[in-house]
């Protein structure tokens, strides 16, 4: 048992872990947590890998704003469990055997680029820079940045507009909800 | 050091969680939540591929991947909301109006 | 001749075109403004423009005097697919001059005499603002038979003898809401132009064929090309032959498919005079004259077409015996003598047949227009007997002869030119059916004794149904009342009638068998016309037929006054003639029953294997095949809507299982 292996085997068994308690939680509150523990253990992940830059990017957009954002939703809409419906009967079921399939194969897959006799690459030590990233996003990938800030821009117009308050109408309300 | 098969195998095994996660859960939010697992494991792999075959392309990638999401996530919950409002439910089998 | 000095007259063929432009335009004008302007109007345009055609084809007869020969007038190109060049193309020569000059010169006299005759017509009918329509019709039918005879050839003729086809069923059916059961003149009209069908059919298959063996459609190709086709297969020539004859059966109502001229008698009587007397069953006539090259290298059909002719002359002259509507005698005496043409043209007796074609022309429309005159007198004298009354049809019957009588006091003009007209047609000398009919008897005698046999017994019966008919209707006692208040018709009829009289007493002054030597203008048809038909026979005077002919006619007029003058035969009694012929008389009267056995062998199976199609095999396959389709989608449609459901679950379970789809064929590929 090698020293990487060491720190890698606790960390991704806490992985898993959180991502099962998010899938098994019935409160979204607690949901989000899970979700913001893995995404811790997965910047460490980077950390490992020698990607400071992404590691402590990944902190600070997913955990630190996209789950904020989450959980203000989580607490405007509220915690109410969803009343037991069984409108899908067979969904489960099904969900769980796709998935299992889906495991398969993709093990399969790895395995056999592995049976190769070219096999996967070896690692060496190497810790990339900030200067690198730079570096790149502004020469090789200028356009898709440009893009991506357009992107951005978008998304906020979007998220104003689609949470505008409605104008008050004439009609009452609920017939509108009824539809 | 940890081959890279490892890191794949994470990925996967979080990438099938976070699927089945879209498919079993009905509360809106959640299945959003799973969605976001989903990303992070096609990132974890894109970061190993990157760590070993020595480019900066896939961390590059990542960058952009965490870009999007963040719109996407605020343009979705800005949606899960306008929703609620009319539908009241969080519940995804809800909204089922387009229904053949 | 003299008139040939005119310059201009070099120029004239390019006037041809005229011919059937004026009365498109007369079409045009009516339809536009002709409701507006009122009867007058109407009916002046129609004539003038049936007028100014006569004035064109007078111009082309006037150069082609001194210039005959053919001329070729092009008009457009019409068609060019493949090896078929046809384009529409007149032709001005001598034969077509003298069927131009029939066509518009009768024609418009029976314009003018339809002002007088339709304006009454429409107002007993009850239907004042279908007046235009009858000149835009009549016009329309100048038009075509124009370009049927002025064709070059055979496509742009067979467009004309559709025309015309179309006209005599529209003219049939002009109230098509009268007649039997409400329909009757649509059933005739219908008759009249299914019949010219199975003709047509004839003459389509033979332009088929001509096309196969010559490559072409054009009258002078087409003969350079007969003779050396006669001698490699001359099986192809009689099928043409033979096809161009059933064309000629339907439209020139000859045995087999005459039964529709008999029919087309529910149509006014200006139609009847122009279309089934005059002008359009002349046309089967004009494509055996037309296309004598083709005929003449073919004897076999040449006697059948001879036989064809002479038989049909007997057999509807026996018919026309036993009628008792006075325009259904007409009708059958129009088909024997188009018997007579054919039998002349199938004889090789172009001239003979043309003659008789031009003057038969002249004494049948005078017989039509005057027998119309009758007709209307009738209806006067009933509506002066209850005045504001129109006739209903199981009033009285203006057109039956027990009817009628003692008319020739009551209206002595129509009884002139009546007397004129059944002269001319029993062949009395010197009347001008004498001259035609005695040229063919002549070139019978020549040529076939057979045929002339059976010819010369049709004149007998001819002058016999003739003289049976004006003694019924103008002599002795009027048989009703109206028929004793009948007045004469106006000016605006009558003159018509009067030139129709006169051209029957000269007319025979256009082909005299004059031997040329002692006094000149003999012969003058065949030398007009032998500048377009080659071979023609000059006809001999054989003064033994023109005795027997005349001795014929006159013992078969004393035989009709020893019936029916003599003394009057009272309304319900008995025709003098069955007590003559007996039983016979009823398979007369009954036009042999031939109606009848079409009906049994012809229609009744034909509507038995359309039943037999309709419903089970049409409805019952065919539909239910496509409704079965039909239905078939929409079960499929159905079953597929269930994929849509709605949950956004589900959808995201088959993205899984593509996903999952795709995968396992990248890895087990």
């Amino acid at each position: 048992m090698s020293l990487g292996l060491m720190i890698f085997l606790p960390i991704a068994i806490i992985a898993v872990c959180s991502a099962i308690g998010l899938l098994a939680s019935r409160n979204t509150i607690y949901a989000a947590l899970f979700l913001i523990i893995n995404f811790v253990t997965i910047s460490i992940l980077y950390f490992i890998l020698g990607a400071p830059f992404i590691a402590l990017a990944q902190i600070t957009i997913y955990a630190g704003s996209i789950m904020v954002l989450f959980l203000f939703v989580i607490m405007l809409i509220g915690t109410e469990k969803l009343p037991r419906s069984n409108a899908l009967p067979w969904q489960k079921p099904a969900a769980i055997t796709l998935s299992s399939l889906l495991l398969i194969e993709c093990a399969v897959l790895i395995y056999k680029q592995a049976a190769k006799p070219t096999g996967w690459p070896e690692l060496t030590q190497y810790m990339t820079s900030p200067t690198e990233i730079g570096l790149g996003l502004f020469n090789q990938y200028l356009l898709p940045f440009e893009i991506t800030s357009i992107i951005l821009l978008v998304a906020v117009v979007g998220a104003i507009y689609l949470t505008r308050p409605e104008r008050i109408r004439k009609k009452p309300e609920n017939q509108r909800e009824e539809r | 050091m940890v081959p890279l098969v490892y890191y794949l195998a994470l990925a996967v095994v979080m990438f099938v969680l976070g699927a089945l996660g879209v498919l079993i859960r009905r509360n809106v939010l959640v299945i959003f939540m799973a969605l976001e697992l989903m990303f992070n494991a096609a990132n974890l792999a894109f970061i190993a591929f990157s760590r070993y075959y020595q480019i900066i392309d896939g961390q590059l990638f990542v960058f952009f991947v965490m870009t999007v999401a963040a719109a996407e996530v605020a343009v979705g919950l800005a949606l899960i909301v306008a929703i609620f409002r009319t539908r009241n439910s969080l519940d995804v089998d809800v909204m089922n109006t387009l229904k053949g | 001749m003299e008139l040939s000095r005119l310059p201009e007259i070099i120029n004239t063929f390019s006037l041809t075109p005229w011919v059937i432009f004026f009365p498109l335009l007369g079409i045009l004008i009516n339809l536009i403004a002709g409701k507006r302007f009122g009867e007058k109007f109407s009916g002046a345009v129609g004539s003038l423009a049936s007028g100014m055609a006569f004035v064109v084809s007078g111009l082309l007869a006037m150069s082609l005097a001194s210039n005959p020969g053919s001329h070729h007038i092009e008009i457009a190109r019409w068609l060019s697919v493949g090896t078929l060049e046809i384009s529409w193309a007149l032709r001005v020569d001598t034969l077509s001059v003298t069927m131009m000059l029939v066509v518009s010169g009768v024609g418009t006299l029976i314009h003018i005499y339809s002002i007088g005759y339709m304006s009454r017509d429409v107002r007993h009918n009850n239907d004042p603002s279908r007046f235009t329509r009858f000149f835009i019709f009549l016009n329309l039918f100048i038009a075509a038979m124009m370009l049927l005879v002025s064709a070059d050839n055979y496509l742009v003729m067979f467009v004309g003898w559709e025309g015309v086809g179309l006209c005599s069923y529209l003219l049939i059916g002009f109230w098509y809401e009268k007649g039997l059961d409400g329909i009757g003149n649509a059933i005739a009209g219908k008759k009249a132009f299914i019949t010219n069908r199975i003709g047509d059919f004839g003459v389509l298959i033979a332009m088929f064929i001509m096309f196969g063996a010559f490559g072409t459609l054009e009258f002078d190709k087409i003969f350079e090309q007969a003779p050396a086709l006669a001698g490699l297969m001359p099986g192809v020539l009689l099928a043409i032959t033979l096809f161009l004859l059933l064309g000629v059966t339907g439209k020139s109502a000859q045995l087999p498919l005459y039964v529709w001229l008999p029919d087309a008698m529910a149509g006014p009587t200006p139609v009847s005079a122009l279309i089934h007397a005059a002008t359009m069953v002349t046309a089967g006539v004009y494509l055996i004259a037309r296309s004598a090259p083709l005929f003449s290298l073919v004897p076999v059909t040449q006697s059948i077409v001879t036989w064809v002719g002479a038989l049909t002359a007997l057999f509807a002259a026996t018919i026309a015996l036993g009628q008792y509507d006075i325009k259904r005698v007409l009708a059958y005496s129009t088909i024997s003598q188009l018997g007579y043409m054919v039998a002349a043209v199938g004889m090789g007796a172009y001239a003979a047949g043309m003659f008789h074609l031009v003057s038969h022309a002249f004494f049948k429309a005078l017989l039509f227009l005057a027998a119309g005159s009758v007709i209307q007198g009738l209806e006067r004298g009933e509506e002066a007997l209850n005045p504001g009354h129109h006739a209903t049809s199981d009033q009285l019957d203006p057109q039956d002869m027990h009817n009628m009588g003692g008319l020739r006091k009551r209206m002595p003009l129509t009884f002139g030119v009546f007397l004129i007209g059944a002269l001319a047609l029993s062949g009395i000398a010197p009347l001008a059916g004498f001259f035609s009919k005695d040229e063919i008897l002549a070139e019978a005698f020549h040529l076939q004794e057979g045929v002339f046999f059976v010819l010369i017994i049709a004149a007998f019966l001819t002058a016999l149904y003739m003289g049976r008919q004006v003694f019924l209707v103008f002599f002795n006692q009027p048989r009703s009342k109206p028929a004793g208040q009948a007045t004469e018709s106006r000016a605006v009829v009558t003159i018509p009638l009067v030139i129709l009289a006169f051209l029957s007493l000269t007319g025979g002054l256009l082909n005299l068998p004059l031997s040329g030597h002692e006094l000149p203008g003999g012969h003058l048809l065949t030398d007009w016309l032998s500048n377009s038909i080659a071979g023609i026979i000059k006809g001999e005077f054989n003064f033994t037929v023109a005795l027997l002919s005349t001795g014929l006619a006159l013992f078969a007029i004393l035989l009709a006054w020893l019936l029916y003058g003599r003394k009057s035969t009272q309304k319900g009694a008995v025709d003098p003639m069955r007590k003559v012929l007996g039983p016979a008389f009823t398979a007369l009267e009954r036009k042999w029953w031939v109606d009848e056995l079409y009906q049994a062998i012809l229609l009744k199976p034909f509507h038995i294997l359309s039943d037999c199609l309709a419903s089970p095999f049409d409805q019952g396959t065919i539909d239910a095949t496509v409704n079965g389709i039909g239905t078939g989608t929409r079960g499929l449609a159905n079953v597929m809507r269930k994929l849509q459901s709605g949950y956004v679950r589900n959808y995201a379970l088959a993205v899984m299982v593509g996903l999952i789809a795709i995968l396992a064929y990248l890895l087990f590929h």
